[in-house]
């Protein structure tokens, strides 16, 4: 057993304050005030214990141990690795954000009771770490389905709508399928040792067909989870269904296990993956990436929106880990660590923006009970605070230097800049292809990001009901500011961020990007290049820049600041109605890349007294794959229905037939 | 041929009687009279026990024996009794049809069993393995006994009838459960008789009747 005061002890503690922080709320399930004020502050003070605990702790050595909780003579091993320690990092720190901003979000009278949402919350937060620190596949197993578990009750919160019931079923059933597949692949790994622990996966080898199919496995059951093309269709109905601080940990946090378990899969239990696997998640990803910007570019609801940018920076994140199998199995370490640095990056920089994003639609709609673009708008005069602050998160997403978005996204390119050096004919000459669809995907990101926030905050209020809209307060903006420090400070110290992560690539490739010999403030990954990004000069740049315009301006243009109304062209006057909408902002796209739509369109006639435009984009996968399945699957129990008699004595003797037919056979 | 000492005649002749009385539940139609049948065949079980407790001095079977005599000769069958009264269905019969054919199926049962446990008997060690076929035998029977009826209540004592089957077939092959197991066993009755109880309330509030066809509607529709 671990010291007392070892990280693994600390952390494993941690998360049991979550779950007894959880359990607290159901002394009193239904006031507010304990459960708000008190239980989730508490919650958010443990994620930041959890996230310095793991930083804190990432150089030093593996830790393990064994616990004797559960059944009994099956005890669960933990073990506390670099890879653990990055992503508990990830958990604790986006959580604390989150937790904050959820200690001002709930009220009551909004489906389930407060308490009861705590503790769901508070397990979930604690399951997803307790899979992050699992050593053994029935400890991984257990936290995984629990961390689905609860996570289904959270976004199933407000039960009373069908639309909610049937996302919520929707996502039960992904999560079911993806946790068999994760299973079988734990099945394979253990080669028939028989053992289920890592330590024995790691230990055994398998033939080249085997791990092939433990990795393709384990692809497709964390794939289901992170929403990977095809399988991500549940994500757009799920995470927008949540409450606005469930869907920040989903999209920010949750997703991320399924990276955390699809790398240690890969580079830990199996071990010594072959270049082409890389190829799958490589491709997969890069479809993924440019299917889900494209779906978020004609988003009409800001909440589905996000969830396809969602889509869109998981296929990003595999993209990074496809690239960096195929680097580790030509051998080229030093190029897949980099790719794993961006990966993981990657994945902390998306966990604080896209959380930030979340809650920034959770305070609108709290503010104006309105999650349709086409009736908000022109919100920064009514809450300047949760529009600044969602701006942060709008340009990192964005890939905007000096923010955290653009590092990671940047590093993912310049690893992608090398992949000629594969000494693979083909693969080095379609790879470059691969860069310019991220670069697609980053620049149309942008795109969303500017009919995300120019809809939602810019321009005039589209409905009069918003001018009631009230500020972000207290919790709230306490939860928005960190995760926003959190966006800014990723983006400034590149160096130091990336120091940390090199001791995660150390453990799972054998090399770590070096850094030794750089100017804390200048980074350049691969030093034989003359290419190095300094963001903090960047940023002085921006700053002298903005200031200097401003100081000119001041100093040219003396007379004071004249408000009119906007020239109307002599067409009369204009109202808020006539501005850019979200589907006329997203048509461009939807023009252009119209073969991904499946569009159903009423174009009002021109002799129309009322027009009404009307647009249904939906997803094409869902009539191309899911419903044949859905019809297999009904048509192969309909052959068999005739079984169930609806008698109890037929059932009876299906038991006793088969009974005696084991009796006889067996003896 | 090898002269049977008289105690072990007495167990033989128990495990007879235990065979009849599943036999006598296959035919009997009347509710009040299958739970008395079921009281008859835990008492039945007793006695078995206690003398292959007193022949082969094994204390935990005197414990086994008292859990019978407590639980399935005085605690389930006044709980059955009871229920029968407050759901007032004491002067219920179900028209068993075909007697005659049931118990046709049930001697061929019989056979199987004795023929299923005869390698097992071989095996072996303790002096009741002869009675491995009647306990086998037993279980089918009241399998059968459930199979056949259509109301609620006779599917309970039929299953009970089944639990005592298990109990006479671990105790002839191995002189008995191991304690803790009996024990778990011994509980579970008596819940799954408990929460049976309040199903049937529930069934017959739904259904105005304990009778099972009505449970035919619940299926679904194709």
């Amino acid at each position: 057993m671990a010291p007392i005061d070892s990280p693994l002890t600390l952390s494993l503690a941690l998360l049991a304050c979550w779950a007894v922080v959880g359990a607290a709320g159901l002394l009193r399930p239904h006031s507010v005030a304990l459960v708000g004020r008190v239980l989730f502050p508490l919650g958010a003070i443990v994620g930041v214990g959890l996230a310095i605990v793991a930083a804190l702790s990432l150089t030093e050595p593996v830790e393990h141990a064994t616990l004797h909780i559960g059944l009994p003579d099956l005890p669960m091993h933990v073990r506390l690795d670099n890879l653990s320690r990055v992503f508990l990092a990830l958990l604790g720190s986006a959580s604390a954000g989150v937790s904050l901003f959820a200690a001002g979000y709930f009220r009551k009278g909004e489906g389930t009771a407060p308490g009861v949402m705590g503790l769901q919350y508070h397990l979930f937060l604690a399951s997803m770490g307790f899979v992050l620190v699992a050593d053994d596949a029935y400890a991984f197993m257990v936290a995984w389905e629990t961390m689905a578990l609860t996570s289904y009750f959270l976004v199933t919160a407000q039960h009373g709508i069908p639309e909610i019931r049937s996302a919520g079923f929707l996502y039960l059933l992904m999560a079911h399928v993806g946790a068999i597949a994760i299973l079988l692949s734990f099945g394979i790994l253990q080669g028939g040792t028989w053992l289920f622990s890592f330590d024995a996966m790691r230990e055994s080898t398998l033939s080249t067909p085997w791990a092939t199919a433990a990795f393709l496995l384990a692809l497709f059951g964390f794939g289901a989870k992170a929403g990977l093309l095809p399988l991500h269709v549940w994500l757009p109905e799920a995470h927008p269904a949540a409450p606005s601080p469930v869907s920040a940990l989903m999209s920010g946090v949750m997703l991320k296990t399924a990276i955390y378990g699809v790398l240690r899969v890969t580079f830990d239990l199996i071990g010594d993956p072959l270049w082409w696997w890389g190829l799958i998640p490589l491709a997969l990803g890069l479809a993924t990436a440019i299917f889900g910007v494209v779906f978020a570019a004609v988003q009409t609801d800001m909440k589905r929106l996000l969830a396809y940018s969602s889509v869109e920076n998981i296929g990003v994140l595999f993209t990074g880990i496809g690239l960096a199998i195929v680097f580790h199995g030509v051998g080229m370490t030093e190029l897949a660590a980099l790719a794993l640095v961006a990966v993981l990056y990657h994945s902390i920089n998306h966990a604080f923006m896209k959380s930030l994003l979340f809650l920034g639609t959770g305070a609108v709609l709290h503010a104006t009970g309105e999650r349709n673009l086409g009736r908000l708008g022109g919100l920064i005069h009514r809450m300047p605070w949760a529009a600044w602050l969602t701006l942060v998160g709008v340009l990192a997403i964005a890939g905007l230097p000096p923010l955290n978005g653009f590092v990671s996204e940047w590093l993912l390119l310049q690893t992608f800049l090398f992949s000629h050096e594969v000494p693979q004919p083909f693969v080095n000459m379609l790879l470059p292809l691969g860069a310019a669809i991220v670069a697609l995907a980053a620049a149309l990101a942008g795109y969303v990001m500017v009919k995300f926030f120019g809809i939602v905050f810019l321009g005039q209020p589209r409905e009069s009901s918003l001018a009631v809209a009230h500020d972000v307060d207290g919790f709230e903006k306490a939860g928005l500011v960190w995760l926003a420090i959190g966006c800014v400070l990723l983006g400034l110290l590149p160096n130091q961020v990336i120091h940390a992560l090199g001791a995660a690539t150390e453990q799972l490739v054998g090399a770590a990007p070096n850094l030794a010999g750089q100017s804390w403030w200048m980074l350049a990954p691969l030093t034989e290049r003359d290419v190095s990004y300094a963001p903090l000069v960047l940023l002085a740049v921006i700053v002298a820049v903005v200031a200097a315009t401003f100081l000119i301006v001041r100093i040219v243009y003396r007379r004071p600041v004249r408000r009119a109304p906007t020239w109307d062209c002599g067409f009369g006057r204009l109202d808020p109605r006539m501005q850019d909408t979200a589907e006329g902002f997203g048509q461009p796209i939807r023009h252009i890349f119209v073969s991904f739509f499946e569009m159903e369109r009423d174009l009002p006639s021109p002799h129309d007294q009322a027009p009404r435009y009307r647009v249904k984009v939906s997803d094409r996968f869902w009539k191309g794959v899911y419903l044949p399945i859905a019809a297999l699957l009904a048509r192969a129990a309909n052959s068999v229905a005739w079984l169930q008699q609806g008698r109890i004595s037929v059932y009876l003797t299906y038991s006793f037939i088969t009974l005696v037919l084991l009796l006889a056979v067996m003896l | 041929m090898q002269h049977t000492p008289f105690d072990l005649q007495l167990l033989n002749a128990c495990a007879a009687i235990l065979l009849l009385l599943s036999f006598a539940m296959l035919a009997q139609r009347r509710i009040v009279a299958l739970v008395n049948l079921l009281a008859l065949q835990g008492a039945m079980l007793f006695i078995a026990t206690m003398l292959l407790a007193w022949r082969t001095g094994q204390n935990h079977l005197y414990v086994s024996a008292a859990l019978t005599l407590g639980l399935k000769v005085i605690a389930l069958p006044w709980l059955l009794h009871m229920l029968i009264k407050r759901l007032n269905v004491q002067w219920d019969s179900e028209p068993l049809l075909n007697v005659p054919g049931t118990m046709l199926i049930g001697l061929v049962t019989v056979v199987f069993s004795f023929g299923l446990a005869q390698p097992i008997a071989e095996l072996a060690s303790t002096a009741t393995r002869n009675s491995l076929g009647i306990a086998v035998a037993v279980i089918l029977l009241a399998f059968i006994t459930m199979i056949t009826r259509r109301k609620a209540m006779s599917q309970v004592v039929g299953f009970l009838s089944m639990e005592n089957g298990l109990f006479f077939g671990a105790m002839s092959a191995t002189y008995g459960m191991p304690m803790i197991v009996e024990f778990g066993v011994a509980l579970d009755v008596l819940v799954a008789m408990l929460v049976l109880g309040v199903f049937f309330f529930q069934i017959r509030e739904q259904f105005d009747s304990l009778d099972l066809h009505h449970l035919e509607s619940l299926k679904e529709d194709q």
